[in-house]
């Protein structure tokens, strides 16, 4: 642009001398990386933190719990009454009361949740998979809330139609409800597993004379061992640790039974219970929720760990 | 005669495999029928019970012990409220997380720990956070049953749907985009901020909206840390007439929420309550499902839009 003049040349200068100036500088810019880097390294270090604190808190609480009372009651008395004069400490009631609600809604979720998998994954046609996915995980994103009021005022009612001498609380209720809600997560989980599956299995199977289900079952599933296992295992500790439709639906006495007809509280409704009245600090109902919570988290905790090791067992067989 | 047998026999079995085949495939549109009605009988048993109370004075009225004059004033800004805090606060957490861990860490023990840490705390029950809220926000710090309390309980919560989502979407870049910014000089942060992150944008966006959507219905942290439910007033307002204009007194103020004031109205034993429990269920569902869908529709028009 400019003609070769002075000009231009000490310009041509001066800018070779920032370009030095700049090189010349460069720790600084070293020295930014680094600070960033320490600080992004920070953030994700705070998800450790997150889980120590969690880990602190229900320990320290549960601590002076079990100072006052023995573990040894805590495990297997059958009463569940911190609340009353006459206390009682047995964890025994809230653990059946979470098992048979969990395990009504697994026996809904796990089913139809692997059925709809396999439809979707080997069966259904493009269109339909394209409009099913995302209007399952819409079904997921349902404020657990709404589900709660669903059972109660819509799901009771209907069952006792059918069963007449249903109470208007019931882990069955709750448990169906639940199921219903925990299908998005295990169908979805499971169709990405059986759709990471190789073609060439598929490919294989059905040029020796499979059908569709033959190849789904005996070829697809096998082979998606780990992520279906990992589906169904995040199925449980999410209906191990729902709160509030049991809390709504199937009522918030402890009840020792295994009769998914009958009322019973969980884990996660008793906590709500304590947590809807006005409990001191530091008492120790206040510290009778923190022990419960501990015991869910162990629960959780324990199939989030085998799902983990599964996972890493069985990843890519194929 | 012995062949055709065998081959009578060859059809039997093929046609009876098939007929199993047509019972699955039946099967299976039935369980995507389950699924779709429930929703159906969810939403219709909503719209009869609700429907009818909503009107402006719902959304302009404070809870009552009066039915009928009963609204979701303090709710909705609650709400409000509450969702700014969690975003602002998890959302540049999550991203900054999600970076570390896809471009800078190094593969080694403690990068593995944080990675199964992630994905563990998504296991965990939202209401294991809220204990931990309440033993660490509301007494230890002291920040009471405030909206500032709940608000960072909610971001924890949401915290690993953000660094998984920022995961993803940066991982979804090719390398070459990487390679060409290093070769003109670039550092590594530059790279990151200059072209990862804008590229992976949308992506994000997606994850802090379906981790929104679910922090906008969770109820039980809530309940934990001790939120009142009776709530007739608003928490003082974040704009003022004299300097410094800005005030962040909202942030101590007591508060309740959508979910809340639901629970609270399905719990009461009058059937009035549960018509207004229906109508502020009904807007919750329809903000959760427009959030999703926004979700579902981004990461639908990235998958259209981006060929890398």
């Amino acid at each position: 642009m400019y003609s070769k003049n002075a000009r231009g040349a000490s310009e041509r200068k001066s800018n070779t001398h920032n370009k030095l100036g700049n090189l010349r500088y460069s720790y600084k810019r070293h020295i930014k990386e680094k600070l960033i880097e320490m600080l992004l390294l920070l953030a994700a270090f705070f998800s450790v933190l997150i889980t120590f604190a969690i880990i602190y808190m229900l320990v320290k609480e549960s601590i002076v719990f079990f100072q006052q009372v023995s573990v040894w009651e805590f495990l297997t008395s059958t009463q569940w009454t911190p609340l009353f004069d006459d206390a009682h400490y047995g964890i025994l009631p809230l653990v059946s009361g979470t098992v048979v609600s969990s395990a009504v809604a697994l026996l809904v979720a796990l089913p139809l949740g692997t059925i709809i998998a396999i439809y979707l994954s080997e069966f259904a046609s493009f269109t339909v998979r394209e409009i099913a996915k995302p209007f399952l995980e819409l079904l997921g994103g349902i404020p657990t809330i709404v589900y709660g009021y669903f059972a109660l005022l819509f799901v009771t009612p209907l069952l006792q139609m059918i069963f007449p001498n249903l109470p208007g609380f019931s882990l069955l209720s709750a448990g169906l409800v639940m199921g219903i809600m925990i299908i998005p997560y295990v169908s979805s989980m499971t169709e990405d597993a059986m759709r990471s599956v190789p073609m060439h299995l598929r490919e294989g199977s059905y040029a020796m004379g499979a059908t569709r289900l033959q190849t789904a079952i005996k070829v697809v599933m096998p082979a998606a061992f780990s992520g279906i296992a990992a589906a169904y295992i995040l199925g449980i500790s999410r209906a191990v640790g729902e709160t509030m439709v049991v809390a709504i639906a199937a009522g918030m006495q402890p009840n020792l039974t295994w009769n998914p007809m009958e009322q019973a509280a969980t884990i996660t409704a008793y906590i709500v219970q304590v947590s809807l009245g006005d409990l001191p600090h530091g008492s120790i109902g206040y510290q009778t929720i923190f022990a419960a919570g501990l015991t869910l988290l162990l629960i959780t905790l324990i199939f989030n760990i085998l799902g983990h090791l599964l996972r890493k067992r069985y990843r890519e067989m194929y | 005669m012995n062949d055709a047998k065998k081959l009578e026999r060859l059809r039997v079995i093929i046609a009876r495999h098939k007929r199993w085949d047509l019972i699955f495939l039946i099967a299976g549109i039935l369980a995507l029928m389950i699924a779709l009605l429930t929703f159906m009988a969810l939403f219709i048993q909503m719209v009869i019970d609700g429907a009818p109370r909503l009107s402006w004075e719902f959304f302009t009225s404070f809870p009552s012990r009066r039915a009928e004059s009963a609204g979701i004033l303090s709710a909705w800004v609650g709400t409000t409220l509450v969702m700014l805090v969690t975003a602002v606060s998890a959302v540049p957490l999550g991203i900054a997380a999600g970076v570390y861990l896809e471009e800078y860490a190094p593969k080694n023990f403690f990068t593995e720990l944080i990675e199964i840490n992630v994905t563990n705390l998504a296991g965990v029950p939202s209401i294991i956070y809220g204990l931990l809220a309440l033993g660490l926000f509301v007494y230890q710090l002291g920040l009471g049953q405030s909206i500032l309390a709940a608000g960072l309980t909610l971001a924890l919560l949401i915290l690993p749907i953000v660094i998984v989502a920022t995961r993803e979407a940066i991982r979804s870049i090719p390398i070459a985009i990487r390679e060409g910014s290093y070769a003109l000089g670039a550092t590594k942060w530059e790279t990151v901020a200059d072209h990862l992150l804008p590229y992976s944008a949308p992506g994000i966006l997606t994850g802090v909206i379906i981790g929104l959507a679910r922090a906008i219905g969770e109820t039980a942290p809530i309940i934990t840390i001790g939120a009142l439910t009776f709530i007739a007033f608003l928490p003082a307002s974040p704009i003022k007439s004299e300097f410094p204009f800005i005030s962040f007194e909202w942030l101590s103020a007591p508060f309740t929420v959508m979910p809340i004031q639901m629970f609270n109205w399905v719990s009461r034993p009058e059937e009035e309550f549960q018509f207004n429990a229906a109508a502020a269920g009904l807007i919750l569902v329809v903000m959760t499902l427009t959030m999703n869908a926004l979700a579902i529709y981004l990461r639908y028009r990235m998958r259209q839009k981006i060929k890398w």
